[in-house]
């Protein structure tokens, strides 16, 4: 068990009060497995990327336990995680276009970011080499400014520092909503070149595009209003979904092949709840077309089949 | 009702502006009265260009745009108020088409000073509650709010609604669904086809294949300024014949089936290239030779409604 997380529960704090963007998540990752976490915007799913790595000024640590290796991270403790981030836990933040310092040329801001992390940079040089061959940059790229480079060149830049001192758990947060098709399918392969080769162990790859994760992901894990809906392996989610929430989603997307004069999709009516007062219960509630009673209880996040996590009553009660 | 005749816009660039850069070249095609064209590229492709142009944010540099027979570059002062009533455009982020700082309503107030002074209000008022109703808004949930205070999806539709309360003819939808949540987009997506039934064209403008097919008839190819293939919907996607279109389509991520092959077609830096084949850097063809360096490949019909730009297909 590579990743293991308990009850993390993260909020923002606010003029306003306490939003609630992430409650109770409980799940766990296998060594090599790059899971994809989807969800509209809002749902919590970068707060709960980031909040592994590093807890910005409004974020809130509530409670929560989550083991690395059988190792506990410190969250809530800036400088303890200081040891784990880009060694254990490493990221690559959603606007890697711009996460690069301009002022400095790329040799030598990796130079300065390797020795910070007490690394011999003349050690790792070779590896350094190797890894832009494997993605396709030229050695030259180390003497130029950021801005020399294009927008996939960055992305790939920031690829291999990120996985540098082979992290065994890496979050990978938008990282091809800005690319084209085209740049994003070399950008999805190379992810999965990365695990194969174990320069990381396993991912967590944040997105809102469910048809990129169908490509790349072993499993998915869907989330809505900062509570988990559904964890499942890639071709259940997107065949056999049993969360309400999830089977609309898939539903919804657009696929070449289909046409408005042959077949009309159909959204989701209404729009996520405030997470600033959320509602009580399970918070697709509202939205939901089979909700009742019991969903004024929060639903616990369940293992229903093999790997198959499911959060809603009805489905609770048509398996048991 | 709109028709591009080889439109081209060059910027100049470099110390002093000694060299030029095209950012769309001799772009022809035509849109129909109730038609919807898909326009689609990769980023820098010129997409958004060729739509600033027909609503004439963007001056042409040579060619002519023409709007039921009258070319738009010629429209003056008085006519063009005329010309924006017929022709709007919707563009990526909602929100900074506001002004945040005042209601959004406010839009709907300077249209009725600017564009119906005659109306009384009461009409005016019963007009824009049908607009509301049409792009499926409920008119007292967002009437009399700040932009912040709503979605993007529903910032999104009552910006349709604006362009709806004239007498619109042409909708230019630039990147309309790209801000947008899945769950909410499909829906926006569905207002377009459903105005689309009521004899509005649409200039389409997307980087999202699938939303493309979802809901126009034909497509237009473009890459680095220049239509490379444009068609029928359905031959572009089930029988894409110039190289570049058949490597997009198959990076399309599919829900159903996995990519095939392993691409590691990067792009990376391409030169600028002034003349020859535009993608004659990137091309994989076997045939390629000097004569797709040199020469320009015009459009040629390899079948009813299906015209490629490719040395290959040159008779």
């Amino acid at each position: 068990m590579s990743l293991n997380i308990e009850n993390l529960t993260v909020y923002y704090q606010t003029l306003k009060g306490e939003v609630h963007a992430l409650e109770d998540a409980s799940f766990s990752l296998t060594d090599g497995e790059i899971m994809g976490l989807a969800g509209e915007s809002g749902c919590g799913k970068t707060t709960l990327g980031t909040s592994l790595i590093l807890l910005n000024g409004r974020m809130r640590y509530i409670r929560g336990t989550v083991l690395l290796d059988g190792q506990e991270l410190p969250i809530w403790d800036n400088r303890g995680m200081d040891e784990f981030r880009f060694k254990q836990v490493s990221l690559i933040p959603q606007y890697a276009m711009s996460a690069m310092n301009p002022t400095r040329r790329i040799g030598k801001m990796v130079h300065e970011l390797i020795e910070a992390r007490h690394e011999d940079y003349n050690e790792i040089m070779p590896e350094l080499k190797r890894r832009l061959d494997l993605v396709e940059l030229p050695q030259e790229v180390l003497k130029l400014y950021p801005i020399e480079l294009s927008g996939g060149m960055k992305q790939r830049m920031v690829m291999v520092l990120s996985t540098l001192l082979n992290p065994s758990l890496l979050i990978a947060d938008e990282i091809t909503s800005a690319l084209d098709v085209s740049t994003q399918k070399a950008v999805v392969e190379m992810l999965a070149e990365f695990r194969d080769r174990k320069f990381v162990k396993s991912m967590i790859v944040i997105t809102h595009d469910i048809s990129i994760l169908s490509q790349v992901a072993d499993s998915i894990m869907v989330m809505y209003a900062g509570q988990l809906s559904e964890k499942a392996p890639t071709e259940t989610i997107i065949r056999h979904a049993r969360h309400p929430y999830t089977k609309l989603l898939i539903s919804s997307l657009p696929k070449v092949g289909i046409k408005y004069s042959e077949e009309i999709l159909h959204g989701i009516p209404g729009k996520p709840p405030l997470l600033l007062d959320p509602p009580i219960g399970c918070r697709f509630r509202d939205r939901c077309p089979v909700a009742y009673e019991k969903c004024t209880q929060v639903p616990p996040f369940l293992e229903l089949d093999k790997d198959h996590f499911v959060a809603c009553w009805k489905e609770f009660e048509e398996h048991a | 009702m709109l028709k591009l005749s080889e439109i081209t816009k060059t910027y100049k660039v470099g110390t002093f502006g000694g060299k030029s850069l095209y950012a769309v070249r001799k772009v022809s095609f035509d849109i129909k009265d109730g038609e919807v064209i898909s326009l689609i590229g990769e980023s820098g492709s010129g997409k958004s260009t060729i739509g600033r142009m027909i609503l004439k944010l963007t001056s042409i540099t040579s060619g002519s745009i023409e709007f039921n027979g009258q070319d738009i570059s010629t429209i003056k002062k008085a006519d063009l108020k005329d010309y924006y009533s017929h022709v709007q455009g919707v563009f990526q982020d909602p929100f900074s088409s506001c002004n945040p700082i005042f209601k959004a309503d406010r839009i709907f107030e300077i249209m009725h000073e600017e564009f119906f002074p005659s109306m009384p209000r009461e009409e005016w008022d019963e007009k824009l509650v049908e607009a509301l109703h049409c792009v499926g808004l409920n008119p007292e949930h967002v009437q009399n709010k700040f932009p912040h205070q709503l979605s993007g999806g529903q910032l999104q539709r009552f910006l349709i609604a604006r362009a709806l309360l004239l007498d619109l003819k042409f909708l230019v939808a630039d990147e309309i669904i790209s801000m947008l949540d899945a769950s909410t987009r499909i829906d926006v997506l569905n207002l377009l086809a459903d105005l689309k039934s009521h004899g509005l064209s649409i200039l389409f403008i997307t980087h999202d294949l699938s939303l493309g097919y979802y809901i126009s008839e034909r497509a237009v190819i473009l890459y680095k300024g220049t239509v490379v293939e444009m068609g029928e919907t359905d031959k572009i996607y089930h029988t894409p014949l110039h190289p570049y279109t058949q490597m997009l389509m198959a990076s399309v991520p599919h829900l159903d089936h996995k990519w095939e092959q392993k691409t590691t077609d990067l792009g990376g830096k391409v030169e600028d290239i002034t003349e020859g084949c535009v993608y004659f850097s990137r091309c994989p063809l076997e045939g390629k030779g000097e004569q797709c360096r040199a020469d320009i490949p015009p459009l040629v019909e390899v079948e009813p409604g299906h015209q490629v730009a490719c040395c290959c297909f040159q008779k």
